[in-house]
């Protein structure tokens, strides 16, 4: 329950979809290092083009939390705000899937 | 005429500005496609030639590379340890010059700051706006005494995958079982701080499943190193008996090198190897230094948001030749500061200040086929320096299942794939 709420108030958090051909906000490219880029790269790591914003948002914050298990974004997440995670996941949320 | 009719044969992938290109900068008409040359195309100089082109389809960008092969360093332990093939580690530039990036298979041999051109080996001079120089590393040759190029072909340093990447294969596979095999690793800072000890791991794993009455010594100039409680861990577990960690402590710092014995010299005594590995002294690739751009450490102090060099404008520098503050020298960071540096120069080229940027590093290290271990950084400019972001980053839990260890050999394996198509695919 308390999880459908604060998803509910990420979703609302969210303004106007940013353009595909905005620049990529600080940080969003150093994600596909791991998150491949390209459609058609065989990786067991998601890729983040065209996901629902509030989804990678809420992901990020589990994972900073600790309440999703994780090898390593546990360490990654924790490097960014809340302003910063929302502004990636709308860039990679405006990308062509 | 000649010299004009020369470049333009040479640079035979320029779509856009090659005309503007002839021209000497104070000549050119205002609007001109601004041009980017960047030298070195391994990640850090192939990564940003393309971000470069995607930034701004405007910039005219040359990427100057003296092979037409690439050969990566990541899991290049591997090919070693005799787990995969040097192909798996070999790329082509055909989907860069697919992106419009003019190739130049040349060395580039001198650099002009002032009159802003590059020299090459072979073709003509090249003009910049903003230079890009992404030489990787060069082995400091005479920093430990007896090792020179000559000596590197007994005692291969296999620090630049390729052929010495093959020869120190080559050396273990004709090793009997029983022999000792010996690695020094040098003083910080150098390319890929895990890598000797993942390499310690993987040629371990070698001499257990194939020589195991063999006998592996890491000579070390430090007392610390990176994931270093991760890999005595593994070692302790995967590995005891058969690899020994001898730390600067211990007499592990390496002064001097005898190549026809294959024996390393410490304070403490001498090690003579079958097999003997050195992890030398490096430095800037050449170029930073004819360019000017490297300082008395060796290497390049950087501006943190754009990568411009402190010492010389218009000229930037990525990847391990960089002094990045907290980012290791590895190819994740080499790509993360690549399209940092795209974005700085498009930003740069319009007149422009750049935005600040924030990194990520994640370096895997295999410690068996099926072990890994990783570390990850967060990082963005503060007081001049590239920083840490302060509870972000650090390395894989000391404790964890084995199947933990499983799925991050699993990411590591992901995560050249993907970079590797990201970069040259």
């Amino acid at each position: 329950m308390r999880l459908i709420f604060a998803l509910t108030l990420v979703a609302a958090a969210f303004g106007p979809a940013v353009a595909q051909n905005a620049e990529a906000p600080a940080g969003a490219a150093a994600c596909t290092g791991c998150h491949p880029a390209k459609a058609g790269v065989d990786s067991p790591v998601p890729r983040l083009a065209g996901r629902n914003a509030a989804d990678i948002v809420a992901a990020m914050q589990a994972f900073r939390s600790g309440g999703r298990p994780a090898t390593v974004m546990d360490r990654i997440a924790k490097g960014f705000t809340d302003d910063e995670t929302t502004a990636i996941a709308e860039w990679y949320a405006a990308q062509r899937q | 005429m000649a010299a004009h009719r020369n470049r333009r044969e040479f640079l035979k992938a320029a779509a856009t500005g090659g005309c503007a290109a002839l021209l000497p900068a104070p000549l050119r008409a205002q609007g001109a496609a601004p041009r980017v040359v960047v030298v070195g195309g391994g990640f850090a100089g192939a990564s940003v030639a393309r971000a470069l082109r995607r930034a701004d389809p405007r910039i005219a960008v040359t990427l100057v590379e003296a092979s037409s092969t690439f050969t990566a360093c990541p899991f290049s332990n591997g090919v070693i340890a005799g787990l995969r093939d040097i192909g798996a580690q070999q790329f082509g530039y055909d989907r860069i010059a697919a992106d419009g990036v003019t190739l130049a298979f040349s060395a580039a041999t001198a650099i002009d700051a002032a009159a802003r051109t590059v020299t090459l080996a072979a073709g003509p001079r090249l003009d910049y706006d903003r230079l890009v120089l992404a030489p990787g590393i060069d082995i400091r040759w005479g920093a430990l005494p007896g090792y020179d190029e000559a000596a590197a072909e007994i005692m291969p340093h296999a620090w630049k995958a390729g052929e010495q990447t093959l020869l120190l294969r080559r050396q273990l596979e004709s090793m009997d079982d029983g022999g000792t095999v010996v690695i020094s690793a040098p003083e910080n800072p150098f390319r890929c701080p895990p890598g000797p000890y993942e390499r310690a791991s993987l040629i371990a794993h070698y001499l257990k499943t194939r020589k195991p009455r063999s006998k592996l010594i890491v000579l070390d100039a430090k007392d610390v190193f990176s994931k270093q409680r991760l890999f005595l861990n593994a070692w302790k577990d995967l590995y005891p008996g058969l690899l020994e960690w001898v730390s600067l402590s211990n007499g592990g710092k390496v002064t001097s090198v005898e190549p026809a014995a294959k024996t390393f010299v410490t304070d403490f005594g001498r090690h003579q190897a079958h097999v003997g590995n050195v992890i030398p002294p490096q430095k800037a690739g050449r170029i930073a230094d004819i360019a000017g751009v490297a300082d008395r450490s060796g290497w390049c102090p950087i501006d943190p948001v754009s990568f411009e060099s402190k010492l010389v404008p218009n000229i930037h520098v990525i990847g391990d030749a960089a002094i990045a503050g907290a980012i290791p020298k590895s190819a994740f960071a080499a790509n993360s500061q690549a399209k940092v540096c795209a974005t700085a120069l498009a930003h740069l080229l319009r007149g422009e200040a750049p935005p600040a940027p924030k990194l990520i590093n994640t370096c895997y290290s295999l410690v068996a086929p099926d072990y890994a271990i990783s570390v990850a950084g967060v990082y963005h400019p503060a007081n001049g320096q590239i920083a840490d972001v302060a509870g972000a980053g650090g390395v894989s839990a000391l404790e964890a299942p084995a199947a933990t260890r499983a799925l991050e050999a699993s990411f590591a394996d992901a995560w050249f794939h993907t970079i590797s198509s990201e970069v040259f695919g």
